[in-house]
């Protein structure tokens, strides 16, 4: 047998052997920026240097084909490089202003839309779903296809007041992240125990101290060690089904959609916000999802209509206020969108405050 | 050529509509890949019974023990057998990029060549942890593949209860609001720790993150246990031709509705020039032959929204650094958690800097090791000790930089205020000495 290969534990990578010449010669000395046009990006070094840089979107899942396609396009205008964004868009720079008309009509031509600086709605953060996680209630790629298909016109153009950053997740676990619109899995039903699978699948303890509300204990079930959970205390999280598979939170109807809004991560006005609950009960409706599309078309159109420029989707919320949001948005405003969860009080309207 | 192709009239819906659809790049895998055929097999199933069919087990590579997401498929017969054989085994390698996700075509095309003969073809960039994501490879493929990735040059990322891998802006590289290295900063901290990324024995998973700016575009504050985020502790700069500029093109409306009284702190005032104050901490910019922008630095959060709409004419100031900020994470189990500072500021520029970031870092995961209970994220930790033990344990001092407001009730023991108050003016003093 060949002797077994070490991995060379050398970490993340230099990035220097990476940069684009113009960045590494600019590195740190950067002046200002401005946008010629919705998808790129006109950046001026201290030296006097320009950039010129086309962003894309993509389906982040994507074939080796087309990512040899993305290479094919960085060879013919970008000396080789390219970089990614955080939220799988592709980043093209080229230092002659000539350029970049050509460069997004190839990547027009190639299907890719060009887009998603300034103030558009950009590509959507997303996770793995059905087609890679382990405890996905829902698709990812899938839905956030349906919707950015939706969208493109709001990629493609700056017309929002600020920024839009969209995520999905397909639990509560909430890998997409924080957003200004967030579509998240809730489910709605305790979940179903297998009690034939438990004692072998599960480590019981662990069980029980995953759960938020202690709501689960060690059972046994027809003569075997098993769980069982009080479901009047159930917040059907899902948080006991990644350590217990055989708690199965997943279902085909009873696992809803929530949307929230109003997250966001700059510190620029108002402190990083956390989204807030304002939708809930839409079906997992796959291919196409239409039910969660028509909620987030729906507050994208009125905060587009209602906020002030540079007001991100929370500053907007902030100046008008929550009974304007839901008035103006028509989203129902139900009990379960009062917390009730530890620390909730500080959520709750401690003054005469209110617009009428 | 491969097998023939499952119906897939869910999947198709999904080749339809402008945006680029994954659907149509697992068709033109699927043509000589039997995994993708039957990937496809399976994800329709899920997209009929809305139910997802992977389970994880156990699968590595040598020397390592994490990195590699395993995936092995539910949907079986009768007999055991799994209906989509093919894609019975579909692991993820989880593969660090350079910080700032830059890539030369060479390395992108080098990277498909040895992920198409090993494995499915699909690649996410990238994971939300940042990682690379290659998608969809047998358990007997994942050392040849994984040996080839790492004779590039590139390693296995984080997995499990370890170190994850990190993320790092655009910044320096190409923004003019980056405040410091942020690509050196995360390299030279990750790489400080790879043990602890690829050998898992912490309590729980943890992450940093770095972002050049408080415009934070990592999302460090939220979903980062130490979000490491840059800042400026001087006063603004200011560019009067870059102001000038500006003004000319937006006007006096814009300026005052989206600059001036957007400000948080309300630290901007609108003045005549020769009226503009002096001071230390006075910074100001004309915007026109008689006007000025009087900027309070004092008064100043760092917000980065005035900076952000007069690109160049407002810039960050000299002295810049990073706020450290520590705990952030989403909801399981005690919900939402924001990081919150524990380093108002430090300097990012010398060795020793980088130094002093890693010892910060060596003592919070030290911390964390042997203090927070199985499956509980740093925020979490403190959360239950309070933040006082935290800096206590990992040896940092208290600033009232750390608090929105001071405690609002009278339950706490304080018979040793007096020795505090002797700490605290003792610190005043050696600063000022």
């Amino acid at each position: 047998m060949a002797e077994m290969r070490q991995p060379i534990e050398s970490g993340v990578p230099d990035h220097e052997p990476f940069l684009h010449p113009a960045f590494k010669k600019n590195y740190g000395q950067w002046k200002y920026h401005d946008r010629p046009r919705v998808g790129v990006l006109h950046h001026v070094a201290k030296s006097g240097d320009e950039v010129w840089t086309v962003r894309c979107g993509t389906s982040r899942q994507m074939d080796h084909y087309t990512v040899r396609t993305l290479c094919d396009v960085a060879d013919k205008f970008c000396g080789g490089f390219l970089r990614f964004t955080s939220r799988s868009n592709v980043e093209f720079t080229v230092t002659d202003q000539s350029q970049v008309d050509p460069l997004i009509a190839e990547l027009t031509k190639h299907g890719f839309p060009v887009g998603g600086t300034g103030p558009s709605v950009t590509m959507i953060s997303h996770t793995q779903g059905w087609l890679h996680c382990d405890i996905p209630g829902t698709d990812a790629s899938g839905v956030v296809k349906s919707l950015m298909d939706e969208l493109y016109e709001e990629f493609t153009h700056e017309e929002m007041p600020n920024r839009v950053k969209l995520t999905t997740s397909c639990c509560e676990i909430n890998c997409g992240g924080q957003g200004d619109i967030a579509i998240i899995v809730q489910h709605t039903k305790p979940p179903k125990i297998n009690h034939e699978l438990v004692a072998n699948a599960c480590e019981r303890p662990t069980v029980v101290a995953r759960c938020p509300v202690a709501a689960i204990r060690p059972a046994l079930v027809n003569g075997k060690p098993s769980l069982e959970v009080d479901e009047k205390k159930c917040i059907c999280c899902g948080a006991c089904f990644p350590p217990c598979p055989p708690m199965q939170i997943n279902d085909p109807e009873h696992s809803k959609i929530a949307i929230w809004v109003g997250g966001k991560h700059s510190n620029a006005r108002i402190r990083p916000q956390f989204h807030k609950l304002v939708a809930a009960g839409l079906p997992n409706n796959a291919p196409r999802w239409p039910e969660v599309g028509a909620v987030v078309k729906k507050i994208l159109s009125v905060y587009k209509e209602d906020a002030r420029s540079w007001e991100r989707l929370s500053d907007w919320v902030e100046r008008i206020g929550w009974p304007q949001f839901f008035e103006k948005t028509g989203l129902p405003f139900t009990k379960y969108l009062i917390d009730d969860w530890r620390g909730s009080r500080s959520s709750l309207n401690a003054s005469t405050h209110i617009r009428f | 050529m491969a097998k023939k192709m499952h119906d897939t009239p869910n999947l198709d819906e999904l080749e339809k509509g402008p945006w680029p659809s994954f659907v149509t790049g697992l068709k033109r895998l699927a043509k000589d890949n039997d995994m993708m055929v039957d990937l496809m097999g399976q994800l329709e199933t899920s997209y009929k019974t809305k139910k997802g069919y992977w389970k994880g087990g156990t699968v590595g590579v040598v020397g390592y023990g994490g990195g590699v997401i395993p995936r092995f498929t539910e949907l079986k017969d009768e007999h055991e057998q799994p209906l989509f054989p093919a894609a019975a085994a579909f692991h993820t390698l989880r593969i660090m990029p350079p910080p700032g996700m830059h890539y030369d075509t060479k390395t992108l095309r080098q990277f498909c060549d040895i992920w198409q003969k090993y494995g499915s073809g699909l690649i996410a960039f990238h994971g939300q942890s940042g990682d690379i994501m290659f998608q969809g490879v047998s358990t007997e493929n994942v050392q040849p593949c994984f040996d080839e990735m790492n004779e590039m040059g590139f390693d296995l990322g984080g997995a499990g209860p370890a170190l994850r891998t990190s993320m790092s802006c655009v910044g320096a590289a190409r923004c003019e609001q980056s405040c410091y290295d942020e690509a050196r900063a995360m390299r030279t901290v990750i790489n400080a720790f790879l043990d602890e990324m690829h050998r898992p024995a912490l309590p729980y998973k943890v992450k940093f993150k770095f972002s050049g700016c408080p415009n934070d575009c990592t999302n460090a504050v939220q979903r980062a246990d130490i979000a490491v985020i840059g800042t400026w502790r001087d006063n603004m700069q200011t560019d009067d031709a870059l102001a000038k500029r500006w003004f000319a093109k937006h006007g006096m409306n814009e300026l005052v509705n989206d600059v001036v009284s957007r400000c948080p702190t309300k630290a901007i005032t609108l003045k005549k020039t020769s009226e503009v104050s002096k001071g230390a901490k006075i910074s100001s910019v004309a915007i026109d032959d008689t006007q000025s922008l009087e900027i309070s630095n004092g008064d100043c959060v760092r917000c980065m929204h005035c900076v952000n709409v007069m690109t160049g004419a407002l810039a960050p100031g000299n002295d810049k650094g990073v706020t450290i900020l520590v705990g952030g994470k989403r909801t399981l189990k005690i919900g939402d958690l924001m990081g919150t500072v524990v380093i108002p500021f430090m300097k990012l520029e010398s060795d020793e800097d980088f130094d002093a970031l890693v010892e910060f870092g060596q003592n919070h995961i030290d911390f964390f090791a042997e203090n927070a209970l199985e499956h509980e994220r740093s925020g979490e930790m403190i959360e239950r000790i309070g933040l006082v033990n935290y800096l206590e344990g990992v040896g940092l001092e208290i600033e009232p930089s750390m608090i929105v407001h001071p405690r609002t009730n009278p339950y706490v023991r304080m018979d040793g205020w007096d020795e505090e108050v002797e700490k605290w003016n003792e610190r005043q003093a050696s600063k000022t000495a």
